[in-house]
């Protein structure tokens, strides 16, 4: 079975990377970007072809390390 | 004072640490983050600065979640001291120990410079042998420095008088030219609510010598050694 965790910053945290992506966007011309937030994604292979099992293994990773839920949020897709 | 300082892969100023420990009179030994013990007896837990696991994933993140950090909380949760610096700081955030994050500078750049700092209190063990307000001459270098918490948790540390070191200038005050990564409240370290965790961006282990350009760091160790009474 295989997932993809995103990780995003929260509204709010402030994104100084996003934030220069945003200006060499624009610096190179590039219209109509309002706005960018970096995030992370990570493509997961899992060993059961349970879904719930799956969203348990996979709510538990994020919680323990691939998400600092003071700052991020995490959203799990199980293909 | 027996002072164990743990080395993840990817630590670097773990040497220096260990010196400035030696030089304050602490019995002090490096401990493997693989370790499930803290040796007997130990008074003091450091994690020292670097890159720890290169910075994956995120700033001490995998650090804070080594099998020595569960020896580490039980320390620390049995009131038993622990200093982050730098990258230990990160870690200390990760793990846990010590509320908010270490973001990006603000200005996205690695700094590295000479950095004053005000002492904001003088009764804990690490800082006792400071003045209230006096301004220290330590440096920084960094690139994930930038204290970020929610605005709850910033006003409990504010409230309770949990932050321990600003960026200042020369003369211990506040300014922004001052708090080059962008440091919420100017916050360059901070106590947990019992005062036994610290967690710091700059490097007092760099400044304790005149060979290298000053002593002001010397402060902070030798607080800590005077904390506990003499071995017989």
């Amino acid at each position: 079975m295989k997932a993809r965790v995103t990780v995003t910053l929260k509204n709010g945290v402030l994104d100084p990377q996003g934030k220069a992506i945003e200006g060499a966007l624009k610096s190179l011309g590039v219209e109509g970007i309002d706005g960018v937030r970096q995030g992370k994604v990570f493509d997961i292979e899992l060993g059961t072809t349970d879904k719930a099992q799956a969203e348990a293994q996979l709510k538990a990773a994020c919680e323990k390390l691939l998400a600092n839920t003071v700052i991020e949020n995490y959203r799990v897709e199980i293909a | 004072m027996k002072s164990a300082v743990i080395v993840f892969p990817g630590s670097n100023r773990e040497g220096d640490m260990v010196r400035a420990l030696t030089l304050a009179g602490s019995d002090a030994q490096k401990v493997w983050h693989a370790e499930t013990e803290l040796p007997k007896g130990t008074d003091l837990v450091v994690l020292p600065g670097g890159f720890s696991y290169g910075d994956y994933l995120r700033c001490g993140a995998i650090a804070g979640r080594a099998t020595v950090m569960d020896a580490v909380r039980a320390h620390a949760a049995c009131g038993g001291l622990v200093l982050g610096v730098c990258n230990g700081f990160q870690i200390l955030c990760e793990a846990g120990l010590l509320p908010g994050i270490l973001m990006r500078n603000a200005n996205l750049k690695f700094i590295c410079h000479r950095q004053y700092l005000r002492v904001e209190r003088t009764d804990t063990a690490f800082t006792r042998n400071y003045t209230k307000g006096q301004a220290i001459d330590v440096c920084v270098a960094h690139g994930e420095g930038n204290y970020t918490a929610d605005e709850e948790t910033l006003k409990r540390l504010e409230g309770e008088g949990l932050v321990a070191f600003r960026y200042a200038d020369a003369q211990g005050h506040i300014t922004q030219d001052a708090n080059r990564n962008g440091s919420m409240n100017s916050i360059a370290g901070i106590y947990s609510d019992k005062l036994n965790v610290l967690g710091m961006m700059p490097h007092p282990e760099n400044l304790i010598e005149d060979l290298v350009g000053g002593t002001d760091g010397r402060g902070l160790f030798e607080s800590l050694v005077s904390s506990f009474p003499k071995a017989a």
